[in-house]
């Protein structure tokens, strides 16, 4: 599979506890920063009812959708009980000298 | 590895996914599992298709098992396939599209089929049945063009046709053929009772009538009946029953009667095929409730994956009427048998009833009407078969609640068998309740209720539950005590305390120093701290966005596709022609999907981008109407002694005052207020958080009111005779209520709790009026609009715009 390394902006464009989007094709994928500065990336679609994720509320690694208050583990992806599923995370990488986020999106196409 | 084995079901409805999703959590690996469904869409709650005419939820909310669940557990979906030969001997079934699937085992979940009355016409346009998404679909789309719809059948399905027909707005007859309504269920006493609730709701009916034809050109017109007389419909739903879905079956060569025979396995008289839910006859009952199903898919599941089992050994089955505002509830065998007495208890003023069948020493059968809160306790001892010896009195006139964890009661729920299904609308069985106390160490109710989802639909089973926690769980269950989330065992008033004494400053900080059990908390306890934090340090404490609920983040309402709507503030409901022209302007420049007039005599324009609110707000250049928050939402006015010829005072200069003196609050809830003019109370003040009804030289003062989920007519407060006073005890009452009332608690639920009295004490002097008030206007004077805010600082509105990603390598792996 090939890989896209993408340069999204610098970690001071998204508030702590806050998450901002980038649209990649035809996927919104939702860029979260969590307290301790950690940067995350998951699909912007919880798979529930496809809730907008980046606009839900992040407490810990979890972030709760806004539409039903499901869940999520922005590290795994991983839906908490009583609920299941998973949503698609991305790697990130941050230059701890310029502050710059990098994410890798996989393009589907074999190499 | 072992070669999985080839399971093929052919149906694709609840019973049949319920048996599944149980089978894949004993035995993940042992089958190969392939569905045909004849409907287009996944597994979706049927029960729940009366809800959706009723507007509560949408065709995709009741979705039980969406399309990725089939993928998660690679199982084959033939979605629109109606299978129609099997061939037992060569073990395969082949669909009406030509595709063929072998199995080693067949299940049959084929369900039933709406038993349409063979009468002259059935066949026209507008003629249906109440059984599936299409049957809702017809409905809708008839009730745009169409006024009057006819139910035949006044049973539980009919009636909950009739309910969702009037919803759509349609005129609604009900034709029964017995001389009472749901006569399988009810007395003819509680059916009265239901037929006069349902009269005042709107329905009409025709009893003893015989349905003869159906008249029209090409769609339905006329009903007409074996008397002679007719009644015009435009929309004839037919809802006289269920007939088990058998044809494929008995080509397959499977013994039939009314349904598919099987016994207490669920086994058919084929080997290696199965039959559960509707379309199973199982020692002569074929069930059409949802309780039965899910109990033969435990027992199939089982079997399947290798599990003991006893079997299956029948249900007692119970009844609830989905109609909003009517609660019945019908169990067991009501109707008086030889041997047989009766308790009955009738209340006309409240409207309830009650009656009791006693056969011997135990309950055999119950009907409730108007109050079903011990439906659960009743249908529990009738399914146990316990004696009642002694206790039929106090069954009559209600169980006392703790009488759950002492005694009988427990005795009952220690010998339930724990494939038994304790929370009906999430299929919950004891099993799974027990294993969540001691596998998970769940010690409460919402403990249970958040690892297992029993008690967290209609709530009806939260007495058990809670029994079953109390005999499990022992003395951690009666230490528990419950908080304001799961977080925290602290109440309100124990964490405000806590914040004061110690002068915590910050949200983390609560968290921290109070011992919450999550890192960061949660969506409840969050913005609940935020507010109680705001509220008792007004001067130094700075609002935490990031502890806001979504609505309140963005300052707009979310809506279900993830689009935002705006509604601009318009003082006391009274605008210009310029303001109109503006907002009409903005709306055809951004192309909003639609503009429509709010409850609250303002505009609302949905459909909106989160990218593009930065822009409106901007281009309106309005303040904010705060239609998304916990504050002050809008001020309804009538037209008072401004134009009208009854107004007692200017109703609309009031409210416009009101609406200015209190916007952009911050509240534990949404406030809503009005000003009528006069006693008519065209503004309708008297279901508001806030009310003002003008009386010749005077203002009544109203609080409480609310016309939502508990509608709540008001209490009066007091009276006052000029515009400074309403200001001043409006003022009063609304910090009272910011500084004594939980989050999220309406002022209607507040007043109820607190009392009248101790707010009227708390308002009466002018010293503590006058207090009360200062403090609430230092709070409003700092207060700003937060769409001009937003406009204004680029930090705030980054959050409103995707980021740009640009590449910069690619990689093979």
């Amino acid at each position: 599979m090939e890989t896209v390394k993408m340069l999204v902006g610098s970690v001071a464009e998204i508030d702590p506890k806050g998450s901002r989007l980038v649209r990649v094709n035809d996927m919104e994928i939702a860029l979260f920063r969590l307290s301790d500065g950690e940067i995350l990336a998951v699909e912007n679609k919880c798979p529930h009812k496809g809730g907008v994720l980046s606009e839900g509320m992040v407490c810990g690694r979890m972030v709760h959708c806004p539409l039903h208050d499901w869940r999520i583990d922005l590290r795994s992806g991983a839906v908490q009980e009583p609920d299941t599923g998973c949503v698609a995370t991305f790697p990130v990488e941050v230059d701890p000298e310029q502050g710059l986020v990098f994410l890798r999106v996989s393009t589907g196409v074999p190499s | 590895m072992k070669e999985r084995q080839r399971l093929v079901m052919v149906g694709n409805g609840m019973a049949g996914l319920r048996m599944l999703e149980h089978l894949l959590k004993l035995a993940p690996e042992r089958y190969e599992i392939t569905i045909f469904g004849a409907e287009p869409h996944p597994n979706y709650n049927r029960i729940m298709l009366s809800s959706v005419l009723a507007g509560g939820a949408d065709m995709n909310e009741i979705i039980l098992n969406d399309l990725n669940w089939y993928e998660e557990h690679q199982i084959t979906l033939h979605r629109g396939h109606t299978v129609n030969r099997i061939d037992t001997a060569g073990k395969k079934v082949v669909s009406d599209q030509g595709v063929e699937a072998a199995y080693d085992v067949l299940v049959f979940a084929t369900g039933s089929n709406p038993f349409m009355l063979p009468l002259p016409g059935a066949d026209k346009e507008g003629v249906i049945a109440f059984r599936s998404i299409q049957d809702c679909e017809t409905m809708i789309e008839a009730s745009k063009t169409y006024r009057k719809a006819a139910v035949i059948g006044g049973g539980l399905l009919g009636l909950e046709a009739a309910r969702g027909l009037l919803n759509l707005g349609m005129e609604v007859s009900v034709v029964h053929i017995h001389p009472y309504l749901m006569e399988r269920q009810l007395d003819e006493t509680a059916s009265r009772m239901l037929q006069r609730e349902l009269e005042q709701q709107g329905m009409k009916f025709l009893f003893s009538k015989h349905s003869e034809a159906i008249l029209g050109r090409g769609r339905a017109k006329t009903l007409a009946f074996t008397d002679g007389e007719r009644l015009d419909a435009d929309l004839v739903v037919m809802a006289v029953g269920i007939r088990p879905n058998v044809e494929l079956a008995k080509h397959a060569g499977l013994q039939v009667n009314r349904g598919i025979v099987v016994n207490d396995y669920m086994e058919t008289s084929v080997p290696g095929i199965y039959a559960l839910g509707e379309c199973a006859e199982h020692r002569g009952i074929a069930y059409g409730l949802v309780a039965p199903l899910y109990e033969q898919g435990a027992v199939l599941a089982k079997r399947l994956a290798g599990v003991n089992t006893e079997g299956y050994a029948g249900s007692v089955t119970s009844t609830k009427l989905k109609v909003s505002g009517v609660d019945v509830f019908s169990a067991g065998s009501f109707k008086e048998q030889d041997g047989s007495r009766v308790l009955r208890y009738q209340d006309e003023l409240e409207g309830t009833y009650k009656k009791l069948v006693i056969q011997g020493d135990r309950l055999v059968g119950a009907v409730l009407f108007g109050d079903t809160s011990d439906g659960a306790e009743l249908f529990s001892l009738m399914k146990k078969g316990e004696s009642i010896q002694g206790r039929e009195k106090e069954l009559l006139l209600g169980v006392p609640a703790d009488a759950l964890s002492k005694g009988t009661g427990g005795g009952r729920l220690e010998a339930m068998p724990e494939d038994e299904i304790v929370c009906g609308c999430n299929g919950v069985s004891k099993g799974t309740i027990m294993q969540a106390i001691h596998e998970k160490g769940c010690t409460s109710v919402s403990q249970i209720k958040a690892c297992t989802k029993a008690s967290g639909s209609c709530g009806g089973c939260k007495p058990e539950v809670e029994g079953l926690l109390q005999i499990y769980a022992g003395e951690a269950a009666v230490s528990v005590k419950e908080g304001i989330c799961s977080c925290t065992p602290m109440n309100r008033d124990e964490i405000v305390a806590e914040i004061k004494r110690m002068r915590l400053m910050t949200v983390k900080e609560v968290i921290h120093v109070l011992g919450w059990e999550t890192e960061e908390g949660c969506t409840k306890c969050r913005p609940a701290l935020n507010y109680y934090l705001g509220m008792l340090w007004p001067d130094e404490y700075v609002d935490e966005k990031e502890s806001r609920i979504t609505n309140e983040r963005y300052h707009a309402n979310i809506q279900k596709d993830g689009t935002y709507s705006v509604v601009p503030r318009i003082y006391g409901g009274v605008t210009s022609p310029s303001e109109l022209k503006k907002i009409a302007e903005v709306a055809e420049q951004f192309e909003v999907p639609m503009v429509k007039f709010t409850g609250g005599q303002r505009l609302d324009l949905l459909g909106i981008k989160k990218e593009n609110l930065p822009k409106i707000w901007e281009a309106l250049d309005m303040p904010s109407g705060h239609a998304y928050g916990k504050t002050l939402r809008t001020v309804k006015t009538c037209v008072g002694n401004t134009f009208c010829r009854f107004g007692t005072q200017d109703a609309i200069g009031m409210g416009i005052r009101l609406e200015r003196e209190f916007e952009r609050l911050n509240a534990p809830a949404k406030v809503k207020l009005a000003v009528s003019g006069c006693p008519r109370n065209c503004a309708e003040a008297t279901i508001k958080d806030f009310g003002i009804v003008a009386i010749d030289g005077g203002w009544e003062l109203h609080v409480g009111g609310n016309g939502g989920v508990h509608v709540r007519a008001t209490d009066l407060l007091c009276v006052v005779k000029t515009e400074d006073e309403v200001v001043e005890w409006a003022s009063a009452f609304l910090q009272y209520y910011r500084e004594n009332a939980n989050w999220n608690e309406r002022t209607s639920t507040w007043v109820e709790r607190v009392g009248l009295d101790s707010i009227k004490q708390a308002l009466e002097s002018g010293e503590a009026r006058a207090a009360l008030q200062a403090r609430i206007r230092a709070v409003l004077d700092k207060t700003t609009d937060p769409w001009k805010q937003i406009v204004n600082e680029p930090e705030l509105r980054k959050n409103f715009e995707p980021l740009a990603g640009e590449e910069v390598g690619r990689t093979g792996l």
